[in-house]
């Protein structure tokens, strides 16, 4: 069975700078999949590869086995984005431009689906306004409500919680996995690596158009994260030389362990009782995307 | 309805929704043409025996009203669309660029016939206008509006910002349209401007078209046919060429 997504040696270069510098990548179906790079790391480019707006310099790139080019018809109509820019359609209401996208798409009478897809991202009272009088944040579900009016079993949200309030956040999201469960393909981008860290199942790293890190979420939090524990000594109180080496973190009084498992608290918090150093303060930190992140930047 | 359809539609209804400014303004500027030309020149020029001025007049400015509004269509329309964005709704979903082209040229052509239309039945209760051959009529006009759809296309892919596509009109668009014998028969002109004139296409599409009222015109209108066809067949070839190769659009 083909992969939702198969990308293969996709290079694209604008002038002196090298966009993508041979992307190989693979989606099964059903996956929430990550797609995460500081800006400028190559992400949009190629999600514009896979949608067929942007003609990779080399390699090819299919949804669901239907190559992007060749046969871009079929891979289109499989295919849906939610595009990063903020764009509407100033002539049309949010269901005039539902019902085009859809004839676009072939679909004729898509109103029963159009009606739910405006239920579920809060619409349906909007339906017969213009965009041009919609929020930024409206204007944003209407977006992914186009990229969805085809029902297409693989869909691709860039940064689609950009400059988003909290609640349409939650709402997108429990629609999206939603989605997801019922069997599409999600690819997300996003800076929010709090959401990419409780949505996604693998993610992909991109620095410079290149892939820097690729495994399931658990892995990379845990190969590349771990627990922290942070303490904060008494006034006049003094870390035990033998706990000095295990620092990796110092500020004034406050100290920060790095953990490779939990249990190495109770050795800590053990050899700190036993040399009679008084704390004032503990924290413990659980592994986060973020640092992950960050370290895999640094690193390669 | 299939993507195709659905452009087609999503065009026309474009237009269509500011038709004060698509439709009705065009309209209004050609009957003025119309009333202060033929006010002035009316008992000064007659071109063809037989045919006052002013009913010379009215075909040559129904002509201009189809070609410059079928520019304007596809052109805005485009550079509208990639200033703003939202071109990606378009380039998004499977639609062929041989779909991409007929819809947009279609729905130019649309747009021109509902201002030729307006312009002629305004002029309709005023202008005595004989209709000898209404075959040449259509034929002209369709391929008139084809080939500026098509010129609209181009212009709207090439141009980044507003201000080029202004350039195109005004610079190419317009000079050829004025300068093409609406106002006037070529015969009138000294014979080096008969000669260049010969080299704008739309003279023959004017020419052609007003042969169809008239039975009279400038050169045969089977030369005028001829040219006018080259000249959508080449536009349309090279138009096909830059949306497969996807110029400006895909990168």
């Amino acid at each position: 069975m083909n992969p939702a997504i198969r990308i293969e040696g996709v290079t694209k270069r604008y002038g002196s700078v090298q966009a993508l510098a041979g992307i190989d990548l693979e989606i099964a179906h059903g996956e929430f999949f990550g797609l995460l790079g500081p800006n400028g790391a190559g992400k949009t480019t190629l999600i514009s590869a896979l949608a067929g707006l942007v003609r990779p310099d080399a390699g090819r790139l299919a949804v669901m086995g239907h190559d992007v080019i060749s046969d871009y018809r079929a891979a289109r109509q499989l295919l849906g984005v939610v595009p990063q820019e903020l764009v509407f359609d100033p002539f049309f209401t949010v269901r005039e431009a539902l019902e085009i996208q859809s004839g676009y798409f072939g679909i004729r009478n898509n109103a029963a689906w159009i009606d739910e897809i405006l239920e579920n991202l809060d619409l349906t009272s909007k339906a017969d306004t213009n965009m041009r009088q919609l929020s930024g944040g409206m204007k944003r579900r209407v977006l992914v409500a186009l990229a969805l009016v085809h029902r297409p079993p693989v869909i691709v949200l860039d940064e689609p919680t950009a400059g988003v309030d909290v609640e349409l956040r939650q709402g997108l999201w429990h629609f999206v996995r939603r989605l997801n469960r019922d069997g599409h393909t999600i690819v997300l981008t996003t800076h929010y690596l709090e959401e990419a860290e409780s949505l996604c199942g693998r993610i992909a790293m991109l620095k410079h158009g290149s892939i820097v890190a690729l495994d399931t979420t658990a892995n990379l939090l845990r190969r590349l994260s771990g627990h922290t524990l942070r303490l904060r000594l008494a006034e006049g109180a003094k870390l035990p030389d033998f706990l000095s080496a295990r620092i990796a973190g110092e500020s004034g009084n406050e100290y920060t362990f790095s953990l490779g498992s939990c249990e190495e608290i109770e050795d800590i918090l053990h050899s700190l009782r036993g040399s009679g150093c008084r704390l004032e303060d503990i924290e413990v930190g659980k592994p986060d995307l973020e640092e992950v992140f960050i370290r895999v930047m640094h690193e390669k | 309805m299939n993507g195709f359809l659905t452009l087609f539609y999503k065009e026309v209804l474009r237009f269509w929704k500011v038709g004060f400014q698509t439709v009705a303004a065009p309209v209004l500027t050609s009957l003025l043409y119309l009333l202060i030309f033929s006010h002035v020149l009316e008992k000064h020029v007659q071109v063809y025996e037989g045919v006052t001025y002013t009913s010379f007049l009215v075909p040559g400015l129904v002509m201009m009203s189809v070609l410059q509004n079928a520019f304007a269509n596809s052109s805005s329309s485009l550079i509208q669309s990639k200033v703003t964005g939202n071109i990606i709704f378009v380039l998004l979903p499977p639609i062929s660029y041989r779909q991409f082209f007929t819809a947009y040229v279609l729905a130019s052509i649309v747009r021109g016939f509902a201002v030729g239309f307006g312009m002629l039945l305004a002029t309709l209760w005023f202008v005595d206008l004989s209709w000898q051959a209404p075959h040449w009529i259509v034929v002209f006009a369709l391929l008139g509006g084809a080939i500026m759809g098509a010129l609209g296309v181009i212009a709207g892919i090439w141009a980044e910002k507003f201000d080029q596509l202004a350039g195109f009109q005004n610079f190419i668009i317009m000079p050829l349209t004025f300068l093409s014998g609406v106002f006037y028969s070529i015969h009138s002109l000294p014979p080096f401007w008969q000669q260049v004139s010969h080299f704008n296409p739309i003279f023959y599409m004017i020419d052609g078209f007003r042969y169809g009222f008239f039975g009279v015109s400038d050169v045969s209108p089977l030369l005028s046919l001829g040219v006018v066809t080259t000249c959508f067949v080449a536009l349309t070839a090279f138009t096909l060429w830059l949306l497969r190769v996807g110029y400006k659009l895909r990168t």
